[in-house]
């Protein structure tokens, strides 16, 4: 290990897993932390069964249900969709088989995979974390190098515990300043997007730096690191500090004691050195984002809350007119339209990008005492059970649910249009999720990304809405 | 996997940049816990109308393209989610490779282990294979991962790059995991060390 030459955080991770390298450049890297969910992992575990083979770390193994399954009562009664109901049960079936831990649907636990791994205190600083899920991005926010993995290498982990990977190039967003009233991590990492585009990040791991992600609580950064991949990288990552030492020391399962004290120590040699090489740099004014909505059917299609609806005819080649065009038929919008004046019908405040107790604080600090419009079916979906109940026993779900929001069970929902929870064709949400693609909340479904202050503020006005006119009652 | 060599076949043009997984193969129709049977879903909401009949208008509802071994596309091919189920789904249709300008990176990685092979060409190229492609089934195009060429109608040979690795693993049909195994060792003294140093790590 070169320990002269000024390194990045990702560098330093990732000297820190190789196992071997081989000729090459390609490197066998460790695996400290495997996530594991029903979708993803059927014929992985299938293909272990053929070759005999076992899983080699269940220790460090995980499985959660979180993709399928209903958010409303009915999952006490049973999964109704058989097909739903057999991958669940095949999960369940090879967890126990090959012995891995195992959080079961009924679970107080039991959450989206992406919301439990920190809060439980299993994703740690400076780790190696994957999952059969893009969204794994999400646990870089601890400081670790996490990062989304197809079935194929989900059974090269489970048989291995590790991953034959190229090193990545090192890309820093600085956004420095302090966010405007409204603004929340939601907004940066949209805005990120609108700047670099959906495939900006591609090849790169992201570090996300500057005072105001420092600013951040640890549901912000998670926010952030989430939708790395919508930029195109696979990983995004924030250097380790007190406010993840701090949060990791609330965790269930998070080393206590001694062991946390040593474990600091390592992390606190993490954060990249000065002067250390990025390929690429990109710089945001935090004051000068405002509240983001997107408009179109990738996520970079994204304007400021007081933006209208961009015009097919200006833009600049044939190619691109084309593709707006097909956009702005599919989404139902005319050019010149303001954003704002988009009724909306459903609202979803939930996913792995948005569903923590933080998120959850907010939408009920701005519906307190207020009505979500006539219409409008409005849904809170916390990410966890752990989520769920924090937010009960601090009362959120009474003022949610007096202004006329569904409170739900923990889940993906209405993310990915593949459990009950979806749009109907024509519909048009403000969604909290990370992905407005053509038919991602269901066929026909029209999605406008947004944080969920503007998501709250949007259920209550019935159309997309500036959430800094709808701001706490009681801070008024 | 299927070994990969060369293919000569009938390719379909796709014009669009950023096709994501979730246009390869919906959310909907991952429940599925084998790895085949996904073709008939494969861009399901573009080639089927809402009630479940055909859409003429899409590309791979047309003759010659139903036989399509090749699909060419814009940028940012397969970005999304890391569902290994859309090169299942586009293997199951038929199709062994796509020509495009870039891939996002989950999407590129899970076609090399199942036998798809992702080929990166400038946009131009791409732009006149688009145009090679919408000539039909008298245009077939070849692609020689032996020779990393791709071949126009035309004869005119255009080479590409690949990784040497990845190439090797797809000519022979390699699965990478009983290689790793041969690291075993490896893999046990990186445990022995890392346990001593963070012990945290180690349930």
């Amino acid at each position: 290990m070169s320990a002269q030459k000024p390194r990045t955080l990702f560098d330093k991770i990732w000297d820190a897993h190789v196992v071997e390298t081989l000729p090459d450049g390609t490197a066998l890297l460790y695996i400290d932390l495997h996530l594991t969910h029903e979708v993803t992992t059927p014929q992985a575990f299938d293909g272990l069964r053929a070759a005999g083979r076992q899983v080699r770390r269940p220790d460090a193994t995980l499985a959660v249900i979180d993709h399928n399954i209903a958010t409303d009562a009915s999952r006490y009664t049973g999964i109704v969709d058989p097909e739903s109901r057999l991958q669940v049960e095949t999960l369940e079936k090879n967890v126990a088989e090959f012995g891995v831990p195992f959080i079961p649907l009924l679970d107080q636990r039991q959450g989206i995979v992406h919301v439990i791994g920190p809060e439980l205190g299993r994703s740690l600083p400076g780790m190696t974390i994957v999952c059969g899920d893009s969204h794994t991005s999400t646990h870089g926010a601890m400081g670790a190098l996490a990062f989304g993995i197809g079935t194929s290498e989900v059974e090269h982990v489970l048989a291995t515990q590790t991953l034959l990977q190229k090193p990545a190039k090192n890309m820093q967003v600085l956004v420095e300043g302090n966010l405007a009233v409204g603004c929340s991590a939601k907004d940066i990492t949209l805005a990120i997007i609108g700047r670099i585009g959906t495939a900006g990040g591609t090849g790169h791991v992201i570090e996300y730096a500057g005072d105001a992600i420092r600013a951040l609580d640890m549901a912000g950064r998670m926010t952030l690191c989430n939708m790395s991949i919508e930029g195109g990288a696979r990983a995004g990552m924030v250097a380790p500090d007190q406010t993840t030492f701090d949060y990791i020391a609330r965790t269930p399962n998070g080393p206590k004691g001694a062991a946390l004290e040593r474990a600091i120590e390592w992390w606190r040699t993490l954060p990249t050195d000065q002067g250390a090489h990025f390929d690429r740099i990109v710089t945001l004014a935090a004051h000068e984002i405002a509240p983001q909505i997107t408009w179109g059917t990738s996520p970079e299609d994204v304007l400021p809350v007081t933006g209208t609806v961009p015009d097919p005819e200006a833009q600049e080649d044939e190619a691109r007119r084309a593709q707006f065009r097909r956009k702005i038929e599919y989404m139902g919008l005319t050019p010149g339209q303001k954003l704002q004046d988009l009724p909306v019908d459903v609202v979803f405040i939930g996913s792995c990008t948005n569903s923590r107790i933080e998120d959850i604080r907010v939408a009920a600090s701005i519906a307190r005492g207020r009505k979500v419009a006539d219409g409008v079916r409005a849904l809170v979906v916390p990410g966890s059970g752990l989520v769920k109940r924090q937010a009960e026993e601090e009362g959120l779900d009474r003022i949610l649910q007096e202004a006329g929001f569904e409170w739900r069970e923990a889940g993906c929902s209405m993310c990915l249009g593949m459990n009950p929870d979806k749009l109907k064709p024509g519909q048009r949400s403000a969604s909290t999720s990370n992905r407005n693609f053509e038919g991602r909340q269901g066929p026909g479904g029209r999605t406008h990304l947004v944080s969920p202050a503007t998501a709250a503020a949007s259920a209550l006005a019935g159309h997309l809405a500036d959430v800094r006119d709808y701001q706490p009652k009681d801070a008024v | 996997m299927e070994a990969f060599t060369t293919l000569t076949g009938i390719a379909a043009p796709m014009p669009k940049a950023n096709v994501d997984t979730d246009q390869i193969i919906p959310a909907r129709f991952l429940k599925s816990i084998s790895r085949t049977g996904f073709g008939k879903n494969l861009f399901a909401n573009f080639r089927y109308r809402e009630d479940g009949s055909e859409n003429p208008d899409f590309v791979l509802n047309q003759e010659p393209y139903r036989k399509a071994e090749i699909l060419i596309a814009f940028e940012n091919f397969g970005c999304g989610s890391s569902r290994e189920h859309a090169p299942w789904a586009l293997l199951d249709f038929g199709i062994r490779c796509v020509i495009a300008p870039d891939f996002a990176d989950i999407f590129h990685n899970n076609s090399f282990k199942n036998g798809v092979l992702p080929v990166k060409l400038p946009r131009e190229v791409c732009a006149q294979l688009m145009e090679d492609a919408k000539m039909g089934g008298n245009a077939r195009i070849t692609v020689d991962l032996e020779r990393q060429v791709v071949v126009r109608p035309t004869g005119e040979e255009i080479p590409f790059q690949i990784d040497p690795l990845r190439r090797h693993l797809l000519l022979n049909g390699l699965d990478d995991i009983g290689q790793t195994m041969q690291h075993a060792g490896a893999i046990d003294g990186f445990e022995a060390k890392q346990k001593a140093a963070q012990p945290w790590l180690y349930g």
